[in-house]
């Protein structure tokens, strides 16, 4: 996946989990949730789509990585360049 | 007659709110139960494939973001509908009224089974590896957790909470809602059942394992108490709550009131898993009788519980003609031969679709009713067509569940 790929999918992830929010002018370099409502409920639903769908394992300590949306794609792209 | 109460002291009905297969409110029920309008269809169910089930149609998005019914559960939804559905009903203004003050009481037949089968199912993909299970899991299957989702629907703070009282559970529900509004721990109770046990395989193939889940070519003819060809029950989904208040409120702010609450009781067979027992349900209808102060020849419709078993519709007509006698003055109905068996919100649901019969002075029927069996003889059944009578009074509604939990609600055509 390329780093657009990458990002289309977490939106398309993110789209899912709170499919009442207006995604459409999320910032890339803002903490996602200070711009939508999302819980840590559903922020664990990010890592558990992430695993089932790509077999990505997040661990705990690097959740900060997904703080926004240019970080997650930094985080995620070594691991997602290959699928 | 019982001592006249204080107006403190007496329970009304002054909201219904319900989802029933034929119907999403109880203009549209009690429409369907006078034309005879089933609402059993053709139903697939994971591993079973093709059954008969009463599915409701209501739009859980009216009072639901998408969010809350992706993390929620069926019976969430279920209870919001109607907990809202009964608050529009009521002409109550939640901005305008202590939520601390409302209690949320639900009678449900199980809760989670749904839930857990599913996530099974879902991790069944990933070889079982429990890491998939979802952390949703939980606050889904606590047993609290149709009563829960409405308070956070609502913003209600008060008590909330389910009783498991298998399908008895709606009437249970409503009991439960009068006493705390009798020992003033609320001044407003939602009270009532609800039922997502179309959801689960398990309850379907339970039934069928027991040899007791109904079928017939016809969904619409499939749940037929008391006809010599009745061959189980149809599961069905649904949900009726009731807004609950003591009377001096609901006179106080001039509610609408459907009926007092006069009678009821609950009581326990003791004596098997699943079969009931006519002297025990003798008891119960007693004990109401009593609590309402009156006697059976006061009662003028009883729904009965009648699900469509083989064993259990000759014991209640026992039951019923053991303490009304071999002519009743009343005249007896049957819901679930329209709906299917609704679990928890059975109970609510059919007091609901009886409820109009103080206006109307109309008695819907027992439907699919073609060959009366002869084991369950009962007079004044009314059979196929709705009746027309010049009294209603008084109704008495039965609902009985597994592990011989038994209960009776009477309510009565208001009067100050």
């Amino acid at each position: 996946m390329t780093k657009e790929q990458i990002k289309d999918t977490i939106l398309e992830i993110i789209a899912q989990i709170i499919p009442d929010e207006d995604l459409s002018n999320l910032k890339g370099d803002i903490p996602i949730r200070e711009q939508v409502e999302l819980d840590s409920m559903d922020f664990l639903d990010i890592i558990m789509e992430l695993r089932k769908r790509y077999g990505i394992e997040v661990p705990e300590d690097d959740y900060m990585q997904l703080n926004t949306l240019d970080s997650s794609v930094a985080y995620l792209e070594p691991r997602m360049r290959d699928l | 007659m019982a001592t006249r109460k204080a107006n403190e002291a007496r329970v009304v009905i002054t909201g219904v709110g319900l989802t029933a297969p034929n119907g999403n409110d109880l203009t549209e029920f009690r429409k369907s139960l006078l034309a005879g309008k089933s609402g059993i269809q053709k139903f697939n169910i994971r591993y079973m494939g093709e059954v008969l089930a009463g599915v409701c149609h209501f739009d859980p998005l009216k009072y639901q973001k998408k969010k809350e019914l992706r993390r929620g559960t069926r019976a969430g939804s279920v209870a919001i509908y109607c907990a809202q559905e009964a608050i529009v009903d009521a002409k109550l203004d939640l901005a305008c009224l202590d939520k601390s003050r409302i209690g949320i009481y639900l009678g449900i037949t199980e809760h989670g089974t749904v839930e857990t089968e599913n996530e099974i199912y879902e991790i069944k993909q990933f070889d079982y590896n429990v890491k998939y299970w979802s952390h949703h899991h939980n606050p889904r299957v606590v047993a609290n957790n149709p009563a829960g989702e409405v308070t956070l629907n609502l913003g209600i703070t008060g008590p909330h909470y389910t009783l498991g009282a298998a399908c008895a559970g709606g009437n249970i529900g409503l009991i439960q809602g009068l006493q705390m509004l009798l020992l003033n721990e609320v001044d407003l109770a939602l009270s009532g059942g609800v039922s997502e046990s179309t959801g689960s395989f398990g309850i379907f193939a339970g039934f069928k394992s027991e040899g007791a889940l109904a079928a017939h070519p016809d969904p619409e003819k499939a749940c037929r108490p008391f006809d010599k060809d009745r061959n189980g029950v149809v599961v069905s989904e649904g949900g009726c709550i009731f807004v609950l208040e003591r009377l001096s409120d609901a006179l106080k702010r001039g509610a609408k009131i459907y009926s007092e609450v006069v009678g009821y009781s609950i009581n326990s067979d003791a004596t098997d898993f699943i079969f009931p027992s006519a002297e025990r349900q003798v008891e119960c209808m007693k004990l109401a009788l009593n609590k309402a102060g009156i006697s059976p020849d006061d009662i003028d419709i009883i729904n009965t519980h009648g699900t469509g078993t083989i064993e259990g519709d000759p014991v209640e007509c026992q039951a019923i003609r053991e303490v009304f006698g071999e002519h009743p003055h009343a005249y007896i109905n049957n819901t679930k031969s329209f709906i299917g068996h609704t679990m928890g919100a059975a109970g609510a649901l059919e007091l609901a679709g009886n409820l109009p019969s103080f206006e109307d002075y109309a008695i819907h029927p027992t439907i699919n009713l073609d060959h009366l069996d002869t084991e369950c003889p009962l007079n004044n059944l009314v059979i196929n067509e709705p009746k027309k009578i010049d009294k209603v009074d008084y109704i008495l509604n039965n609902s009985f569940g597994m592990l011989g939990i038994n209960s009776v609600v009477i309510v009565k055509r208001f009067e100050e």
